[in-house]
């Protein structure tokens, strides 16, 4: 294929827009898959995805369209996945931004087309859903023409759903989008821009082709790592795995390499010819680095060595997941694992849940801090019970959250992010009833329940999207849970000193809820150091017996028994005391019934 | 195969129903008692090869079996086989002196009656028809009759009972010096009538009536009687001039011998196979009126399973489990941890470690076992 031929683009929308049908309705339209094939969302491949109806994984698609190749790679649309967008578009010269007409722009449309704008790509407008009744088509394409600085008309009307308007889509892509540069004569380079793994064929690499052309079997080399492997096969997605003879320069596709450790290809290398080297590899991607971090501890510390596999799998589909061995006194040999933001951790649980049938326990989720102690030393501590205690300076991390909001809420969400430590910046209209607020907050104030306290305190209205912006130190203290007088090291927890007291409380009453009682008298503690600022006793059980017990009861009381010890099982130890896994997670939901009271 | 030496023959028959109930019985169906005796005995004669020729016990369970028409009752005494010890269980209203008379007159030596409470009100909770004095008169007969062993049933944590009702109960109950006392905590069991009616009402005074254990296990044994068993207390020492007397029948099952029943409902564990009687009465009558086994379903109990009853059976006793004779079905550690919670005790003796339960233990034996089971 020329090169002048080629158009590499991608989707891009808040969440819920519609990105994903109008992806389905470009395949059907161009004849990839017939409408009998057509299955709901098909580029979304993953069970997770298609359930939850969101996007997590880029995904890269070839399509015919009036003697053009067009090569459509999805990305995600939740704000978590912000640095797979960059990846994606990195591989395209142009995107499609998508806004329901009925909604307007919302908070990840402006973050997800800033990064297009900064990425230099071409941006194809669209106000999608104009079948619906409350759709304002009219009203969309104003929002996109001010925030792109182009004309309204260029705004394109259609409705993914019903299919109007999804040619012209298709022909704005090819008129408007600039064909892929590069060199096909030079020395073959390629981005890798995602991978996934095949347990039978290993490492498949996706890649977008920047100069020169690949072959099938041709030998390579990763450029960054220096992983040296044969292209054992080559081909596009359209959308199943298709083998071709050799992708060139502008071209997307996929290359098989063969590679049985995920962790020999990394995302964002240059894969080149070992046969005609070129002499550097492209820019690659900066290493994001995960800010949220949880424990992550099986159920049952037989299936460690599962975990670590299940990880190091998910590492290769998930770039974004960093994880390191972590032993905890309380739930044993896990995984500290760093996520990008709360859905990204929940989305990697239920993937190693699902995919991999592990049974799990996850720590409350905190921030990364950087501590400086006493004598000067300065540390990251990604785990509460980490934090030195002799010290000088604690740092945590902010972001610029950007707030989109019909004006009547405009009061509930700067009462939340007053509660939540945050700095107001900026406000400005939209449109006439929209605003949109600008905050800088502490990231350690939304990990947990922000996004829900805001959609519920907002009726669902209100759009959140959040950009890092560096460490501040703050007035932050450890706060630990003793039970039965061992410090319960999954349970520590660093906060803002002014809220150091309540929080203690409000978790060792939520403890002596969750902790059955035991055998003995069981005091919980949270303490600040060696003060203990709140306490409370859960009281011994008096009697645990089954009454009666003659010939005919024995099965059923065996039976009961040994239920019994199975339940117990499922219990941590903590020293003598048995700890119900939900008592770990007491943590995370603290906050919902503190905005409740 | 002989040797089994205790048997359990079930005689359904109630004069009605007790809301909290949940055993088999039949209420009503007088022209079914002498059918039913035919059927057990025709069910005795099928299994009763496995009996050893002396038995230890025989306890005839219901159901009331005293309601069963006294002819049909006297003919299935007559039928048994003789044994040490022959108990009869009774509601006091059913105990005349002609019943007594009868029950003594055929080789019974022990009667337990199900008092359940001396107070009226909680008596018509639980849908009890004897009165407080049914059951002074009902000792006082068994007394007069020569039985020296009788044994009263308790039940406490009825709806409604306060702390010093069930102070009342006990002391009403020592008062009348049964030999043997078994007290059990009422259970609602899930979807009963008696469940439905009170269900939410035990809930809200289930912390106030936490104490009762313990207030029924200080009271009885500050009356000199032996805790020896979770539920079950008796006479000792001087008071019982010397004799044994705990339920031997019953110390059967919680010593893991095997045993045989009869009748419907019944259960028997014989090598091995643990037997459980469907609980129809008309299956049961006409199974065995065709010269057929009543319809029944066999549970294997094999040795590691064996193994763990004994070990939970054996924790409901105040007298310790040797350790070798249940090897395999605890856990080592969670033995030490326990142990180390002052739950259980472990000691040395010429065959090899035993442990009991400690005092504190014996209230919380439900959890100490699961925790204990391998």
């Amino acid at each position: 294929m020329q090169q002048d031929r080629i158009r590499n683009f991608a989707i891009i929308a808040h969440i819920d827009h519609g990105k994903s049908t109008l992806a389905d309705r470009i395949l059907e339209l161009t004849g990839a898959v017939s409408e009998r094939d057509m299955r709901e969302q098909l580029l979304d491949s993953m069970e997770l995805e298609r359930e939850r109806g969101i996007t997590i994984k880029a995904q890269a698609v070839r399509v015919s369209w009036k003697g053009h190749q067009l090569n459509l790679i999805d990305t995600p649309g939740h704000v978590d996945f912000t640095y797979e967008v960059s990846r994606s578009l990195q591989a395209c010269e142009g995107a499609l931004l998508v806004v329901d007409a009925a909604q307007g722009i919302e908070a990840q449309t402006l973050a997800n087309a800033y990064l297009a704008i900064d990425g230099g790509l071409e941006i194809v407008p669209a106000a999608n859903k104009i079948d619906l009744p409350q759709a304002d088509p009219d009203g969309a394409a104003k929002e996109l023409g001010d925030l792109l600085g182009e004309e309204p008309d260029r705004v394109l009307r259609i409705s993914a759903k019903t299919g109007v308007g999804v040619d012209e889509v298709l022909d704005a892509i090819v008129e408007r989008i600039p064909p892929p540069g590069g060199d096909p004569d030079a020395p073959a380079r390629a981005l890798v821009f995602d991978s996934s793994y095949d347990q039978y064929r290993g490492v498949v690499a996706f890649v977008r082709v920047v100069d020169g052309t690949f072959s099938t079997r041709e030998p390579l080399r990763a450029m960054a790592q220096g992983t040296e492997f044969d292209a054992e096969e080559i081909g596009v997605m359209s959308p199943a795995r298709t083998p071709i003879d050799s992708l060139s320069a502008g071209e997307v596709g996929y290359v098989i390499t063969g590679l049985k450790d995920v962790s020999r290809l990394r995302v964002g290398d240059t894969l080149t010819s070992r046969r005609r080297p070129a002499d550097g590899p492209l820019p690659g991607y900066q290493d994001v680095k995960p800010m949220v971090f949880a424990g992550i501890f099986p159920t049952d510390s037989d299936d460690y060595p599962e975990l670590r596999d299940a990880l190091e799998r998910l590492k290769l589909n998930d770039a974004s997941l960093s994880y390191e061995p972590e032993t905890s006194q309380a739930l044993g040999f896990g995984f500290r694992c760093g996520f990008l933001g709360l859905l990204h951790m929940e989305i990697v649980r239920e993937r190693l849940e699902r995919e991999f049938d592990l049974d799990l326990l996850i720590t409350a989720p905190n921030v990364a801090y950087r501590a400086t102690t006493r004598t000067g030393e300065e540390v990251e501590v990604h785990n509460p019970a980490e934090m030195p205690r002799e010290l000088e300076q604690v740092e945590e991390p902010y972001v610029k959250a950007s707030v989109i909001v019909p004006k009547d809420y405009v009061g509930a969400v700067m009462e939340l992010a007053n509660e939540r430590r945050g700095t107001f910046d900026h406000m400005e209209y939209l449109s006439e009833g929209r605003v949109l607020l600008l905050y800088e907050l502490p990231l350690g104030e939304i990990v947990l329940d922000f996004y829900d306290q805001l959609k519920s305190r907002t009726r669902g209205y209100a759009s959140f999207d959040y950009d890092l912006a560096g460490f501040k130190p703050g007035d932050l203290t450890r706060v630990d849970i003793l039970v039965a007088g061992e410090q319960v090291d999954a349970l520590s927890l660093i906060i803002h000193r002014d809220f150091a007291y309540d929080r203690g409380r409000q978790l060792v009453e939520r403890l002596r809820e969750e902790i059955p009682r035991q055998m003995i008298d069981v005091p919980v503690q949270a303490a600040i150091g060696s003060r203990v600022i709140a306490r409370e006793t859960i009281k011994a059980r008096r009697k645990d017996v089954l009454a009666k017990c003659y010939g005919g009861d024995i099965t059923r009381k065996r039976k009961l028994l040994e239920k019994q010890k199975k339940g117990k099982k499922r219990m941590k130890q903590v020293g003598s005391v048995e700890v119900p896994q939900e008592a770990f997670l007491a943590v995370l939901n603290l906050d919902s019934d503190r905005k409740r009271s | 195969m002989s040797g089994v030496r205790h048997l359990y023959v079930h005689l359904p028959f109630c004069a009605h129903r007790c809301g909290y109930c949940d055993f088999v019985t039949v209420v009503g169906k007088g022209d079914q008692h002498a059918p039913y005796i035919d059927a057990l005995l025709a069910e005795l004669e099928r299994e009763g090869a496995v009996l050893a020729p002396d038995l230890e016990t025989v306890f005839l369970g219901g159901g009331t079996p005293t309601v069963t028409a006294p002819g049909e009752l006297e003919r299935l005494l007559r039928a048994l086989p003789d044994a040490e010890e022959v108990t009869v269980e009774a509601n006091p209203e059913t105990v005349t002196p002609a019943l007594a008379a009868l029950l003594r007159a055929n080789g019974v030596t022990r009667v337990s009656l199900g008092a359940q409470s001396f107070q009226p009100p909680l008596l018509g909770v639980l849908d009890r028809r004897a009165t407080p004095e049914d059951v002074r008169q009902a000792v006082r007969t068994l007394r007069d009759t020569g039985f020296d062993n009788v044994s009263l049933d308790l039940v406490y944590g009825i709806p409604g009972q306060s702390g010093s009702d069930l102070e009342a109960d006990l002391d009403e109950a020592l008062a009348l010096e049964p030999e043997h006392l078994s007290c059990y905590e009422l259970e609602a069991k899930p979807g009963t009538r008696f469940a439905h009616a009170h269900g939410e009402e035990l809930a809200r005074q289930a912390d106030a009536m936490e104490g009762y254990f313990e207030q029924v296990v200080d009271t009885v044994t500050a009356a000199g009687y032996r805790w020896y068993e979770t539920a079950n207390f008796c006479l000792e020492g001087a008071r019982a001039n010397g004799r044994d007397l705990r339920a031997r029948h019953n110390l059967g099952y919680w010593l893991g011998r095997d045993y045989l029943g009869a009748g419907i409902g019944a259960v028997s564990t014989v090598g091995g196979v643990r037997r459980r009687n469907l609980p129809s009465l008309s299956r049961y009558i006409g199974a065995l009126a065709h010269g057929e086994a009543p319809p029944r379903e066999d549970e294997p109990i094999d040795a590691e399973t064996a193994a763990r009853e004994r070990l939970l059976l054996g924790l409901r006793l105040d007298e310790p489990v040797v350790l070798a004779d249940v090897a395999g079905a605890f856990d080592a550690d969670a033995l030490a941890r326990l142990s180390d919670l002052g739950m259980l005790a472990v000691t040395a003796n010429g065959h090899g470690d035993e442990i009991r339960l400690t005092w504190r233990g014996r209230f919380l034996g439900g959890g100490v076992t699961a925790e204990l089971l391998a």
